[in-house]
């Protein structure tokens, strides 16, 4: 147990101290980073899904003026490390999936490199390509662990001999679908070569893991690098380790020393090299008595990998501990494909495993005939079920509680409400994230000037860290936060880790508030220009002894179109127990965000895999749609005013994610309330709906 | 991007020239299809020549009560103008349906129509697609069908490898509304100017998926006029699309009722080109506009409709889907009238 930090500035309802810098433009992002007489670089992708470049007839590009450098697997310079494929740009003349790298134009300009990259003529030797994912695909296999370190299966009692024995069952199969990250600003870089040293202006969700990944592959003193990146334009995990495109990037870089080079990847590029989501099916089974006590959950989880590099999506994990029950099993088994590999994309795990088991929660409440929130809290467990530790704060039934209350659920009828051309339904699920903390991270507190300045290389990827450290900082130090700067995103600052895993603020505030009083501790209240101190994220205070968790409840109104099945969500709201809130903006920002992703995940994002030639069919953003402006109606996040006192020093759990988790399945349970039609594949599109329609 | 020439001309008639001079030249109005396309590879031209400001930005009157939209009228012009929102508010409907605001702000008159089909496979310079690259195959047929066409295809599931097949859809909104009110699209091109009914503007693929349009090389819209209509007509259009802003139409539905008369119908994304449901209208013909008529009508209009199978499901669900849109758009029309 911690006392945690008074809160002065904690909880404050502070701006964005980024903010108008970014709304004049003038906030630096990776690829505008003002260098001199920069090269342009433009990748040439493979076009086949399996086999070998047998030739790349690269002669004529060389020869034109302002072409530089053309790089490919006959001429690129051997790394240091080849052992994540991933990394191992150029290295081979193998081609694992369609879009791979398969060389790299730079040039004067932009256009002249694209131009020059799409004009290169290759010679494969192709062989037939395996991407389509199946549940009956002969490949399948456990992984060593899943995501995180999860065991990949787990059981307890017996599922099969509770399902055969229970008085109500629902067994039935869900999809998830591949969805890609998408954010705004495109994996950019600016990268120069200098003297043996190498600069990076990477837009990344943490410059430390960036540059170990880069040393790494080219073997390199870490002293020699320096990765920079103040501000990102949104990431969702795509950032959240290089993808090859840094590795080729630099590559340019140590082939043109002395002059800086630019990669920025194209929207369209981004469906191949960036990672993305992998699509999940998930076999479902619940078991319950005639009152909704759960005697059996079980999730078997179907899901892809590359197969050069393994990505095991921990998607049964929060099956494991939402709900309480004798018999639970769940599994992880991955398909090795030959597709882009899957990566880290908003709240990993949870987001697609809290789809499957909370439309089948669902579906037992409607074979009860149970109001669905309260089959939750019938099924409330009292410690974590998973490893039988008490909750460090569970507030899931006050969530639910209020949520309902906040949304008018008691109003809910039966289902098949028609108000003018429309259909009306209400549906709920329940939200889940668990609260992280990273191994590492260092924070440094300087006086300068009148003034503190913590500095970390934390990444703020539109999150808010550049507003909320100072907050944690000035109540560490018992400042006035006006009294307190920060400076994050350079390698130059002290060690921080990722921004993931919703733990940013979690760790790098832990950093702080050490260093803080490290510095109170050296220095007293008066110190003298210049002393500064430095504090360690304190891994021996972890606390391990309880299961911690944020929870939440969404509740969400659809209306379908009762001629043409157009859906609409004009309703949707979310109450988060997530600890102790340390900027109400920034955080509602956040949760309104996810959920607002979370409806994208419903009604819109799919990226349809063309598995004849091995790509997303419809990869740019006027054919992979994100729910714009005109979806979103009343969104509303609230959260109770939750107290933990074993997660960390500030309180705080983590919100960046929660908000995507559960919202899919709110709001497939409100379009099943409306018309009636369950639907079990996301996304809920009118051409699922339209033949249940009268 | 391919470098190309860029070209100003004083006039349209130099303009004209310039383009039927070389052969791989295009015109360019606002850009947003074209540039889109030049930066992908979609379109390689030697040539650019820049119309922007060379034909008439107005919406004028006509002396037969119609109205002319000069062809660099922008789209979000001509949704605002009022005679276009009082007399013709299909046109407006239509335009507002269509892109973002952004981009009605630059798209013109002239150049709507001529946008490209969005198929996924046709802005990929990596996959085969007879349009883009003739004789190279169909990469739709079989794929990503969601958006194509189930009318005015040859096969229900054409031959991917044959240089003729295309199951690609026109994606112009605007199109759709200018096809059911009968426009009129004036042209200059080498051999002077023509008049061509809107609705043998665009074209089947037939034997030569590559070209969208009868228009002849280097001829050019100059105008688009808007035939008047009797007092009280009524005109509307519905656009069903998988989110509510920026996103092309699943199927959309532009119907012109004239007070006692004979509605007329057309139908977007469901064929290569905007689709007269002209049986449909036929069987409607002095007949009282139920649910029940005009179902029937439109069971009728899609008896030869083809369903392109393919990811996801493909796209049979348009054709009910069209049919309910219809009976939807001509029931309020019909309600709007009588109320």
């Amino acid at each position: 147990m911690t006392d945690l930090l008074t809160p002065r500035a904690i909880g404050q309802s502070l701006v964005r101290r980024d903010g108008v810098d970014k709304v004049r433009g003038t906030a630096t992002y990776a690829f505008e980073t003002d260098v001199e007489h920069p090269a342009y670089c433009h990748p040439v992708q493979a076009t086949i899904a399996l086999g070998r470049v047998t030739a790349m007839d690269t002669a004529a590009a060389e020869a034109l003026d302002g072409v530089l450098a053309v790089l490919t697997p006959f001429n690129a310079e051997r790394l240091a490390s080849t052992e994540d494929a991933e990394y191992a740009v150029l290295q081979s003349t193998e081609v694992a999936f369609r879009g791979q790298l398969i060389g790299l134009v730079v040039a004067e300009t932009s256009e002249l490199a694209r131009e020059v990259a799409d004009g290169i003529t290759v010679t494969y030797a192709e062989q037939p390509h395996d991407s389509e994912l199946r549940t009956d695909h002969p490949g399948l296999y456990a992984p060593e662990q899943v995501n995180a370190g999860h065991p990949t299966d787990t059981a307890e009692g017996d599922v099969d001999a509770a399902m055969a024995a229970a008085e109500v069952t629902v067994d039935h199969t869900y999809e998830t679908q591949m969805l890609h990250n998408n954010p705004i600003e495109p994996h950019a870089t600016t990268a120069l070569w200098e003297d043996g040293s190498l600069t990076l202006w990477d837009s990344t969700q943490g410059v430390h893991p960036d540059r170990a990944a880069v040393c790494e592959v080219f073997g390199l003193d870490e002293e020699r690098v320096r990765v920079v990146c103040p501000y990102v334009g949104g990431g969702f995990g795509s950032k959240g380790n290089p993808h090859a495109n840094v590795m080729l990037v630099t590559m340019a870089a140590r082939a043109l020393p002395g002059r800086p080079v630019k990669l920025a990847l194209t929207r369209q590029q981004m469906f191949f090299l960036t990672g993305y989501r992998t699509p999940t099916i998930q076999r479902m089974q619940l078991g319950a008595d005639r009152r909704g006590r759960l005697s059996a959950i079980a999730i078997d989880v179907v899901e892809q990998t590359s197969k050069i590099k393994e990505f095991a999506e921990q998607t049964g994990v929060p099956a494991r501990m939402m709900y309480a029950s004798p018999n639970r099993r769940t599994t992880h088994r991955l398909a090795p494909l030959d597709v882009p590999i899957p990566s880290w994309m908003r709240a990993p795990g949870e987001c697609p495993g809290m789809f499957g088991p909370e439309v089948a929660m669902d579906e037992l409440a409607e074979a009860l005939g149970m109001d669905p929130v309260q089959l939750r809290i019938a099924n409330e467990p009292d410690v974590d079920p998973d490893t039988g530790k008490p909750w460090s704060s569970r507030h899931l039934v006050e969530c639910l509680r209020e949520g309902a209350q906040r949304f008018g659920w008691d109003s809910r009828g039966p289902g098949r409400r028609r108000e003018g051309d429309w259909l009306v339904g209400h549906g709920m699920a329940s939200s889940v994230y668990p609260t992280m903390r990273q191994a590492t991270s260092t924070a440094s507190i300087r006086f300068s000037g009148g003034r503190y300045v913590a500095e970390i290389g934390a990444a703020d990827l539109g999150t808010g860290a550049w507003t909320v450290l100072p907050q944690i900082a000035a109540d560490a130090l018992g400042v006035d936060v006006a009294d307190v700067d920060v400076a994050i995103g350079d390698t130059r600052y002290p060690t921080a880790s990722v921004a993931g895993g919703s733990s940013g603020t979690n760790t790098w505030g832990s950093a702080i508030v050490q260093a803080a009083r490290e510095f109170r501790g050296k220095y007293g209240t008066d110190p003298q220009d210049g002393d500064e101190a430095s504090g360690d994220v304190d891994q021996a205070a972890m606390d391990d002894a309880h299961a911690a968790y944020a929870f939440g409840a969404q509740f969400a109104e659809a209306r379908v179109n009762a001629d043409t099945g157009e859906i609409r969500v004009p309703r949707l709201i979310g109450v988060f127990a997530a600890g102790r809130i340390i900027n109400p903006r920034t955080a509602r920002s956040q949760l309104i965000g996810g959920m607002t992703m979370g409806l994208s995940m419903a009604l819109h994002e799919d990226s349809v895999f063309d598995t004849r030639i091995g790509q997303v069919a419809n990869h740019d953003l006027a054919d992979y749609h994100i729910t714009v402006n005109a979806d979103v109606g009343e969104i509303e996040a609230h959260w109770l005013d939750e107290h933990d006192p074993y997660v960390n020093v500030m309180g705080a759990k983590g919100i960046g994610e929660i908000g995507i988790t559960g919202t899919a399945a709110a709001v497939v349970n409100a379009v099943h309330h409306a018309t009636g039609v369950r639907v079990r594949s996301l996304p809920v599109t009118l051409d699922k709906v339209l033949a249940g329609l009268d | 991007m391919k470098p190309f020439a860029y070209a100003r001309p004083a006039d349209v008639a130099e303009a004209v020239r310039d383009v039927a001079a070389e052969p791989n030249a295009v015109f360019l109005a606002g850009g947003t299809n074209l540039v889109d396309h030049l930066k992908l590879g979609v379109a390689r031209p030697d040539l650019v020549v820049d119309v922007r400001t060379l034909t008439s930005a107005d919406v004028s009157d006509l002396p037969d009560g119609g109205l002319r939209l000069g062809a660099a009228s922008t789209n979000s012009e001509v949704a605002a103008d009022r005679r276009v929102r009082e007399r013709y508010p299909v046109l407006a409907q239509a335009l507002l349906a269509g892109a973002t605001g952004q981009l009605r702000n630059t798209a013109t008159t002239g150049g709507n129509p001529l946008q490209r089909t969005r198929c996924v496979y046709f802005a990929d310079v990596t996959t085969p697609c007879n349009k883009r690259e003739p004789g190279s195959g169909c990469s739709a047929v079989g794929g990503y069908t969601r958006y194509h066409a189930v009318l005015g295809t040859t096969a229900a599931l054409p031959d991917p490898t044959a240089p003729e097949t295309c199951i690609a859809t026109h994606p112009s909104d605007m199109a759709v509304a200018l096809a059911a009110l009968d426009a009129q699209v004036q042209v200059l091109g080498p051999a002077g100017e023509r008049t061509i009914p809107f609705t043998e503007l665009h074209r089947l693929p037939g034997d030569d998926p590559s070209r969208d349009t009868v228009l002849e090389h280097g001829e050019l819209i100059t105008a688009i006029d808007l035939p008047p209509l009797p007092a009280g007509t009524r005109s509307a259009y519905r656009k069903v699309r998988d989110r509510a802003s920026y996103a092309y139409a699943l199927v959309s539905v532009a119907a012109v009722l004239p007070p006692g008369g004979d509605v007329r119908i057309a139908l977007g994304s469901v064929a290569h080109r905007p689709w007269r449901a002209t049986r449909a209208e036929e069987l409607l013909r002095g007949a009282e506009l139920t649910d029940h008529s005009v179902r029937a009508a439109m069971d009728a209009e899609l008896a030869g409709a083809q369903p392109q199978p393919g990811l996801g499901g493909g796209n049979g669900f348009k054709i009910p889907l069209v049919n309910r849109t219809v009976v939807a758009t001509l029931r309020a029309l019909t309600s709007e009238a009588s109320a």
